[in-house]
């Protein structure tokens, strides 16, 4: 009977529920998209191998290191695999279809990430062709590119038209890898440098090293770093994942800022329901007192007022959960170039729903306490 | 055999810095079994009377005793036990619970029992039985008339059978039929089973009903006046 109650009384104003229903809705759906997004901007570092070191230039990203320092790395105990790489930072067409681009020794390269999935016929087409490139799934679909077609990038670090053949689309292994990226062959990127402007020739930008033990990480990246301390480009070696939280740590303060809205979108909800709440129990004020009057207590009244907006905000989080699938999908398809992943997490989905029921029992506790403060007599005078 | 005794009782609310006495110093016993109506002008604190009676509020000094049972000294939770075992409630307003059926409004304070579903349903049958709207039991508040709601909130009051029923203007909000068919009602409760009826009314039709007469005058008791006697006999 309490149960039969609390659900009438939920749907007694059929306008004012739904309106508040969609209202959480709408805030759980922008709650989680905002969680989302921070996801999204941490997913290269949740998809970064513990196995994996990048080493760089120890003063900037953007300074290179010489080619000769693969074969001393290689050298340094621990290390199973060594390759390298540039930022090609090539634009196709337009400066707006911006996409990540790399030159990078294709051969260790593929085998040191084996999460980027091309099938062998694709992979060995790609390893013959010298002006070979590939692409990810999500970055093909975006400009309809198919095995087979050329594709041209302007340099913008390496000036020039680049023209590349495009011999495979790799599909990521797990959810989180990035399916935007681009690849082609260092050496015809060195090739060329050397002819048009020898001095940058035989520089790379990064090295990517395999380890075999992912607890010797800090261990071997001293060792490398050790290497070239005294040389005329020193190394900075850390962790596939610390490099990307770098990357991360730039915009920390912004995702703060989402963090914080995020938070305030559930708070500013809170009030709203809370409203909603304490105007139907300000209504039903005289129907308390008559329950209380038959001899039922606060605490049943109480649970009837929590119950009922426990059920609105509840039916409300779910609407906001279901809808945060093909809403992310549309955001991801929108900002796609920017979030490589935007996946939305369990964890996300969690804490929507955790969030709807603190909304739910915050809305009720002001009318909680207000139902069973009112003296009966004085609710009973209401009625007239 | 007195049911209610009431021994120097006042009663004042503040308001503001205002003290504005409602009951002054209220003397009366009510007999077992026995029908009694309170009249008096609006405002003279019938309402306030029966609610102490009935223990939904307390007086600021005095003794309310009801069935040898010093009510005033009960805490919150006790009251409330107590009411559900022997006080019915009738008001002007029927105050049903809109969201639930006839049924489940007579059905409602046997939930405070410790009656089986089944035991439940069959008191809750025989109190819409007595009431003649058996055959309205899933019908919502807002589906029936004034009278029909009446008979549902006094079959409410009497399925857990209590010993005292308060009705605070029973008939206050009904047309002369309907009116007539609840004062009946209140009758056969006195005098078939056995009820002891406080009824506060501005009726002197309903109050002639009634066995005994009080008034009520700005928050004292006192003799009926003559209008009031003439128009009632
Ligand atoms: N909670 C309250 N706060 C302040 N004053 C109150 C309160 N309840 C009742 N009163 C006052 O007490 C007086 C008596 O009220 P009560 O409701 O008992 O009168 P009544 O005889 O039942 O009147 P009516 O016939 O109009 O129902 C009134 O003057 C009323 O304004
Ligand atoms: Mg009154």
């Amino acid at each position: 009977m309490l149960l039969k109650i609390l659900f009438r009384n939920a749907f007694r104003h059929k306008v004012r529920t739904t309106l508040t229903i969609c209202g959480i809705a709408v805030a759980i759906l922008a709650f989680g998209l905002l969680r989302t997004v921070v996801t999204a901007w941490y997913a290269g570092v949740e998809a970064a191998s513990a196995n994996r070191l990048i080493t760089r230039n120890a003063t900037s990203l953007v300074f290179p290191l010489p080619l000769a320092y693969k074969d001393k790395i290689r050298g340094v105990e621990g290390v199973t695999r060594v390759s390298y790489g540039n930022w090609f930072g090539g634009v196709y067409i337009t400066e707006r279809n911006f996409f990540a681009n790399f030159a990078v020794e294709p051969g260790a390269y593929l085998k040191q990430y084996p999460e980027y999935v091309l099938t062998d016929l694709e992979k060995e087409a790609f390893l013959r062709d010298r002006r070979g490139c590939i692409a990810g799934a999500n970055l093909a679909r975006r400009f309809g590119w198919k095995v087979g077609d050329s594709i041209t990038l302007k340099g913008t670090i390496f000036p020039g038209d680049w023209e590349l053949v495009l011999r495979g689309i790799y599909r990521g292994r797990e959810d989180n890898v990035d399916e935007n990226q681009f690849f082609f062959h260092w050496d015809y990127l060195n090739e060329t440098v050397r002819r048009t402007q020898p001095g940058r020739a035989d520089q790379v930008g990064f090295y990517v090293i395999t380890i075999a033990h992912a607890q010797e990480a800090a261990m071997i990246s001293d060792r490398v770093d050790a290497l070239f301390r005294n040389s005329f480009a020193a190394t900075l070696t850390e962790t596939e994942k610390a490099f990307q939280l770098g990357f991360v740590s730039l915009s920390e303060a912004i995702l703060t800022a989402i963090r914080l809205i995020s938070l305030v979108v559930i708070g500013v909800i809170m009030a709203v329901a809370a409203n909603t709440m304490g105007m139907s129990v300000r209504e039903r004020l005289g129907e308390y007192a008559v329950l209380k009057t038959l001899g039922f207590g606060n605490t049943y009244v109480s649970l009837i007022i929590l119950g009922e907006s426990l059920v609105i905000a509840v039916l409300g989080g779910f609407l906001g959960m279901v809808c945060t699938f093909p809403a992310s999908e549309m955001v991801g398809r929108a900002v796609g170039d920017y979030f490589p992943v935007f996946v939305v997490a369990r964890e996300t989905l969690y804490l929507e729903f955790l969030a709807a029921i603190l909304v739910g029992s915050v809305a009720a506790l002001f009318p909680m306490w207000r139902a069973s403060t009112v003296p009966i007599a004085e609710g009973l005078r209401r009625i007239s | 055999m007195t049911l209610v005794e009431i021994r120097n009782v006042s009663k004042s609310y503040i308001k503001g810095d205002q003290t504005i006495p409602v009951l002054q110093n209220i003397n009366l016993s009510i007999g077992r079994k026995e029908f009694i109506a309170l009249m008096g002008p609006s405002g003279s604190g019938k309402s306030t009377l029966l609610n102490l009676i009935a223990g939904l509020d307390s007086a600021d000094s005095g003794v309310i005793s009801v069935d040898g049972m010093d009510i005033s000294s009960l805490s919150q939770r006790d009251l409330a036990r107590w009411r559900s075992l022997h006080v019915g409630f009738i008001f002007q307003f029927y105050n049903l619970i809109p969201v639930l059926t006839a049924f489940e409004n007579v059905e409602l304070p046997l939930l405070l029992t410790g009656l089986t579903k089944r035991q439940r349903r069959e008191h809750a049958l025989t109190a819409l039985q007595l009431v003649k709207l058996e055959d309205r039991l899933d019908h919502y508040p807002g589906q029936l008339s004034g009278g029909q709601q009446q008979r549902v909130a006094i079959a409410r009051a009497v399925v857990s059978d209590p010993t005292l029923l308060v009705a605070d203007e029973p008939t206050g909000d009904l047309d002369r039929v309907s009116a007539e068919d609840v004062l009946q009602l209140m009758e056969r409760l006195s005098a078939d089973l056995g009820k002891t009826v406080i009824m506060v009314t501005h009726d002197p039709r309903a109050a002639r009903k009634a066995h005994r007469m009080q008034f009520l005058d700005k928050g004292v008791l006192a003799d009926a006046p003559e209008d009031t006697l003439s128009e009632c006999f």
